[in-house]
């Protein structure tokens, strides 16, 4: 529709939109995050649930116990080795339409512990991740602009063509393979299809 | 129209005689609207499911739900029945006490029909225990 034809009709009180746009506005506004939190960041995650910062002000106070009911997994501390593989299938367990925001420095990619024997190195070696938030932990303001960065994306996401998201497209997965235990590591170390090793320019 | 039927209408009022004026036609369209009200929203979920977003089931997404584990073994567990014997002799003598208890209270009041009273209660107490007598005999508390 035309922008300014749009804006006339606005002026006399008439409030057009698309169904992509009231599609995108009601998820927008739900996003009930799955109740989990792995290390430190979790405690930030629910300061950022309590009456401080109030995330409720974002439809997404409706923590999940389930991933049959969650939108969003907050991968909120240190991925172990040991926990990577129920991390991924608890992601595979949601139902799409499902993001993942990496909170803190040890999610995204290790964080302090990075040179350690028994810790991922980033949960976006395994899943795709939506928005990563730096931080050591992240404040309760940072996870509140990631998830107005999330909402901002799915706001924006096309209903079909070529550019919808993967749980509009009958081809894109929904699974990712589960990381099994090897003899030193997991295996299979990263999923080739989400994350590949930065190239070292030298 | 259909606030016509059911209701008065001032401007065909010689037409409305014809009509026939059923009380109970309300409540059809109250249940069809109710029905409509259920199944619309079902339907028009299978209806965006089909053009738009593809069901996407698999292995992981339709696995029992457990905390990110792989379920082991089976949920069909076979709890032993006879906890439920204690259960009930406990159940008896807890009765028991609601008998008891008043009796207790009000014995000293008893004064010419107390020993009536003691009496049988006594014969309720003895049947209550040669019960829990015969129970033990029979190898009922004894845990297997």
């Amino acid at each position: 529709m035309d922008e300014g034809l749009k804006n006339e009709l606005q002026k006399q009180g008439i409030f057009t939109t698309t169904l992509e746009g009231v599609y995108n506005w009601g998820r927008q506004n739900s996003i009930w995050p799955l109740q989990f939190g792995l290390a430190c960041c979790a405690i930030e995650m629910i300061a950022t649930t309590m009456a401080r910062y109030d995330l409720a002000r974002f439809g997404a106070e409706v923590f999940r116990p389930s991933p049959r009911q969650a939108d969003l997994m907050i991968v909120a501390g240190t991925v172990t080795k040991k926990m990577a593989p129920q991390v991924v299938r608890l992601y595979n367990q949601m139902a799409e339409p499902k993001y993942v925001i990496a909170m803190g420095a040890c999610a995204i990619s290790g964080g302090p512990f990075k040179q350690g024997y028994n810790v991922l190195k980033g949960i976006d070696r395994y899943i795709p991740v939506d928005v990563h938030i730096p931080g050591c932990p992240p404040r309760p303001e940072a996870l509140i602009h990631a998830f107005m960065m999330l909402q901002q994306k799915i706001s924006e996401q096309d209903l079909t063509g070529a550019n919808r998201p993967r749980h509009l497209n009958a081809d894109a997965p929904s699974e990712f393979p589960v990381p099994q235990f090897g003899d030193h590591d997991l295996v299979p170390p990263n999923n080739p299809a989400v994350w590949k090793a930065p190239a070292v320019v030298k | 129209m259909l606030a016509c039927l059911v209701r008065f209408c001032p401007m065909d009022a010689n037409k409305i005689a014809a009509v026939e004026y059923s009380p109970y036609l309300v409540i059809v369209v109250l249940m069809l609207a109710a029905v409509a009200f259920a199944f619309t929203p079902l339907l028009l979920a299978r209806l965006w499911a089909h053009f738009f977003s593809p069901n996407k089931p698999g292995p992981d997404k339709n696995a029992t739900y457990e905390c990110g584990l792989e379920s082991k073994g089976d949920a069909w567990v076979q709890f032993k029945s006879e906890y439920y014997l204690y259960a009930i002799i406990f159940l008896i003598f807890d009765v028991e006490m609601v008998f008891l208890l008043p009796f207790a209270v009000a014995f000293t009041g008893l004064s010419a029909a107390g020993v009536g009273a003691f009496v049988s209660l006594m014969v309720f107490l003895f049947l209550l225990v040669s019960g829990l007598v015969w129970a033990w005999k029979k190898g009922v508390l004894t845990w297997r």
